[in-house]
């Protein structure tokens, strides 16, 4: 099978478009027929990426590749850029504004998140330049 | 027991329906929304006191089968008008998180 991509742009300006992508992608993947719990766990994730790009880096791009076997998720923002990726993908750890965390985000569970629900993640950040980060879901 | 018949037996306002149909497995707590689409299962009842707009997108993304906002509080017009796309049920109820969570539990005994 080739391999389906999906681009997304994400509009970094307001949290209310937050989530349009992941829903999209959603939709492509039920309508695919993939397993519910694959479905969820690729949105949750490609959610918590768009979300980090609205907080912290004004928007970004997502590439997802549907493979036979697996899907990839690529994350590409020029924002800021992450000090310590270490630190980052600690639980509880975040550097969210008071406006973000009364919106309910900001907890320090975005990456943490991201890398419990695939298979593998990898995190790509320079400061000064922007982030990039690599997800893979198997499927079985 | 379905996301009605729960609403039904704990005498929820319905600010909107959803797939009422939907099966509970269960209940989360929570108002942090990366902790709900890390912790909630598929299925559950999400309890919350959020109203903004992005709850309904954590509702659709992990998949919950219905949101009960507690303590009174009403949905942001933002939240109400994107719940139309989403399949979880919306209610809201004078009662808090606790006593929500333990009715629940007494009916359907998870």
């Amino acid at each position: 099978m080739d391999s389906l991509h999906l681009h997304f742009d994400i509009d970094g300006s307001d949290f209310t478009s937050a989530g349009e992508a992941a829903s999209e992608l959603k939709r492509v993947l039920r309508q695919l027929g993939f397993p519910p719990e694959i479905i969820r766990r690729c949105a949750i994730s490609m959610y918590e990426g768009e979300i980090n790009m609205v907080i912290h880096a004004n928007g970004g791009t997502v590439d997802v590749y549907i493979d036979s076997d697996e899907i990839i998720f690529e994350l590409i923002d020029s924002g800021p850029g992450i000090a310590d990726v270490e630190l980052a993908m600690q639980e509880g750890y975040s550097t969210a504004s008071q406006e973000v965390r009364d919106l309910g985000f900001g907890a320090g569970m975005g990456l943490p998140n991201m890398k419990r629900y695939t298979d593998q993640i990898i995190v790509d950040s320079i400061v000064g330049v922007g982030t990039a980060v690599f997800m893979s879901i198997k499927l079985e | 027991m379905t996301v009605r018949m729960l609403a039904e037996k704990l005498d929820l306002e319905c600010i909107s329906n959803g797939d009422g149909n939907r099966e509970v497995t269960g209940c989360y707590v929570g108002d942090l929304l990366s902790r709900v689409m890390g912790s909630a299962k598929e299925g559950n009842v999400w309890i919350t006191i959020m109203s903004n707009v992005n709850v309904a997108a954590v509702a659709s993304l992990a998949d919950v089968s219905c949101i009960i906002l507690a303590e009174g509080v009403k949905p942001d017009a933002d939240l109400e008008a994107k719940l139309e796309i989403v399949d979880a049920a919306l209610y809201t109820t004078p009662m808090a998180s606790y006593e929500i969570a333990w009715k629940i539990h007494e009916l359907i005994g998870v």
